[in-house]
């Protein structure tokens, strides 16, 4: 295989195994939970590696994952306490934590390949040269590694799918009905630190949060259904990886952030151009139930006043900016939207109902 | 090293002094915006803001060629702004709830500056280099003149901070009683907000984004505990983050290979953990001998 290639298969499987947790992250609420552990697992790697002193040990990743879980704890302790909120009980331990790891690096891990610059931001052009062989294959070591977590990654979902669909959207009946809600929590956050150590090498901890949140985000604006919104993160993620390998060759830049901006850019076209969530589709409808609501009281104007003496002057358009108060160029709106329902006919300056505006208007009075 | 000549070397040598006092004045302003943060349940809008502060600072020494403070600093804190903006539409207008809109805008911007930032860097001109100190922050390269621009920002932040007093308190304790009587809410939160952003990008270059927003949090945190009166936390938090930078900086001068980011960090989380167990009344160490206090009473009420 060719670097290129490699290095796409490696961005592929990295965003696949973080956008599946990242839609119940999203969903329940915990995406600066990811962002707290990914920065944490840093000091799980740094002391696993004091204790066995080999950076490719699995050991590193067990520590990892077990810091990630400390971290959790302790934001829960804390929360408990009710001295500070969750969101500032976050805002404490990371911080505290990745500053242990950073001091404890440069002081004690000088020398050894463990940089916190590649950590935080990782440098997937370099993946391709930490090789290992596998069954006769000699495949890049964050592909293999980053495999089977997307292996773990998957069985965790298909195993307990009917139990994190429920205690993600009903906590409560999940833990009424024995299935344990706290155990799949833990078993959720500890799947969030294994992928979070798995990436950092590759593709750095930032990436690993945009990874996580942003494709699931972006897929919970185009979906209610969980499985669609599964298909649709992971679909968006790897687009991402794609896109933003290539715009990092054009520019010459970091490749994990390329494909944090191009995330980022899908982002931004879903929440503007989402079908029924989009800015666009709800600026649409709000106009429409504007002029709709506008129609109607147009339409009951007329009626009232259909038969009467005065006929005449209240229904002739320009008047409608004295009586229903509307600017001219409002009126102007409305009267071309009722014409073109049927609503209204204009007649020499006036407006005539229609048999269906009579109806109309009827309707909206009774309701 | 005693205790007599850290202090010597503070007061009298020239570039731990300068650092010293940068630090300090980060400490100061993040403390008493943070303060407000906190009552306001807007710790973590901290964390995303400094990430979103990287493109800022990478597209402003792109566009205007210089890399003095003011303009990165101006870079910085209007890319913030923009970032705050974005979480907000997205909380406003989706069914996204807040920690998922942060979470996107921190991590979205940062790879988006670091895209911009190894973009640059390709380039053989050297004068970027400084640019990388955003990152992990690099308080001991702090030199005079960023200190001057930290102080005028800074004194400009806590000077709007004062005048809006009484209003500020309104909008974190009762923002609906504060609309009844006629403030301007939103505009109020929106220059709180500003203010934050301000705090937040004088610190980065010493404390760099990761670590930003725990001087946002911790000193707030800290001071919370020790009182129910805002004037008295605003200005234990404000003393906190001070005490924090300046006890920061001497620590890490003391050795090599402590960076001053972090240990400053360190410093800020364990005045922190001291208040939480610690602090009269609310401590959790106090908490726990009532506890027990009342099982004894309860069970000698019992079993007589």
């Amino acid at each position: 295989m060719s670097a290129s290639l490699e290095i796409q298969m490696i961005a592929i499987v990295v965003a696949a195994a973080c956008a599946l947790p990242g839609v119940f992250l999203v969903l329940r609420s915990m995406a600066m939970m990811a962002d707290a552990i990914s920065h944490t697992v840093l000091l799980g790697i740094v002391l696993a590696f004091f204790l066995v002193q080999d950076l490719q040990s699995p050991w590193l990743l067990i520590g990892a994952a077990v810091v990630g879980v400390v971290t959790v704890s302790l934001v829960e302790l804390l929360n408990r306490t009710r001295l500070v909120k969750q969101d500032a009980a976050i805002g404490l331990v990371f911080p505290a934590l990745f500053s242990l790891a950073v001091i404890l690096i440069s002081r004690f891990a000088r020398g050894v390949h463990l940089d916190v610059d590649a950590v935080l931001l990782g440098e997937l052009a370099f993946a391709p040269f930490d090789r290992v062989t596998l069954f006769g294959l000699d495949l890049p070591h964050a592909l293999v590694t980053m495999s089977v977590i997307l292996a773990l990654t998957v069985a965790f979902i298909t195993l307990f799918y009917k139990e994190l669909k429920l205690s993600t959207f009903d906590a409560g009946l999940a833990a009424s009905l024995g299935f344990a809600p706290a155990v799949l929590h833990y078993g959720l956050m500890t799947l969030v630190s294994v992928t979070a150590v798995g990436a950092f090498d590759a593709v750095g901890v930032v990436l690993v949060v945009a990874l996580m949140i942003t494709p699931a985000a972006a897929a919970y604006l185009l979906t209610n259904n969980l499985r669609t919104m599964l298909f649709l993160s992971v679909g968006i993620a790897i687009a991402s990886a794609i896109g933003g390998y290539w715009l990092a060759r054009l520019l010459n830049a970091n490749i994990a952030g390329a494909m944090a901006t191009v995330t980022g850019f899908i982002f931004l076209g879903v929440f503007l151009l989402a079908p029924q969530r989009g800015m666009l589709a709800i600026a649409q409808r709000r106009r429409r139930q504007r002029m709709e609501f506008a129609q109607s009281m147009l339409a009951i104007h007329l009626l009232n006043h259909e038969g009467s003496p005065e006929a005449l002057e209240e229904s002739r358009v320009d008047h409608l900016h004295d009586h229903i108060r509307w600017q001219p160029k409002f009126a102007g709106q409305v009267v071309g939207y009722a014409t073109r329902k049927g609503i209204v006919q204009p007649q020499g300056g006036a407006l005539r109902l229609t048999d269906q505006g009579r109806r109309l208007a009827q309707e909206a009075m009774l309701q | 090293m005693d205790v007599g000549q850290i202090l010597h070397a503070l007061l009298f040598d020239y570039t731990l002094r300068t650092v010293a006092l940068g630090t300090a004045i980060l400490g100061l302003v993040s403390g008493t915006l943070g303060a407000f943060a906190l009552l306001r349940r807007q710790s973590l809008m901290g964390d995303a803001i400094s990430h979103a502060a990287l493109p800022g600072v990478v597209l402003a020494f792109m566009l205007t060629g210089l890399k003095g403070p003011l303009v990165l600093m101006t870079g910085a804190a209007l890319a913030g702004i923009a970032g705050v903006l974005l979480v907000i539409a997205i909380t406003t207008h989706t069914r996204l709830k807040q920690d998922t809109a942060l979470g996107i805008i921190l991590s979205v911007f940062f790879g988006f500056g670091l895209m911009l930032l190894t973009f640059l860097q390709q380039n053989p001109d050297a004068r970027q280099a400084g640019l990388n100190h955003f990152l992990f922050g690099q308080a001991a390269t702090l030199l005079a003149g960023d200190v001057a621009v930290m102080a005028l920002f800074g004194s400009a932040a806590l000077a709007l901070t004062l005048l809006c007093w009484k209003e500020f308190k309104l909008l974190s304790f009762d923002r609906d009683f504060g609309a009844s009587l006629g403030f301007p809410m939103r505009r109020l939160e929106v220059l709180i907000t500003v203010l934050l952003v301000v705090a937040i990008v004088i610190g980065l270059q010493a404390v760099g984004v990761v670590l930003m927003s725990a001087m946002i949090v911790a000193p707030a945190a800290a001071a919370r505990q020790w009182t129910d009166r805002l004037g008295v936390m605003v200005a234990l938090s404000a003393s906190f983050g001070a005490l924090a930078g300046v006890a920061g900086t001497a620590i890490s001068s003391l050795a090599s290979g402590l960076s001053t980011g972090p240990v400053i960090v360190l410093c800020i989380s364990a005045i922190a953990v001291f208040s939480l167990i610690l602090a009269p009344n609310r401590g959790l160490l106090w908490a726990w001998l009532r506890q027990r206090q009342h099982r004894q009473t309860f069970a000698t009420v019992n079993h007589p």
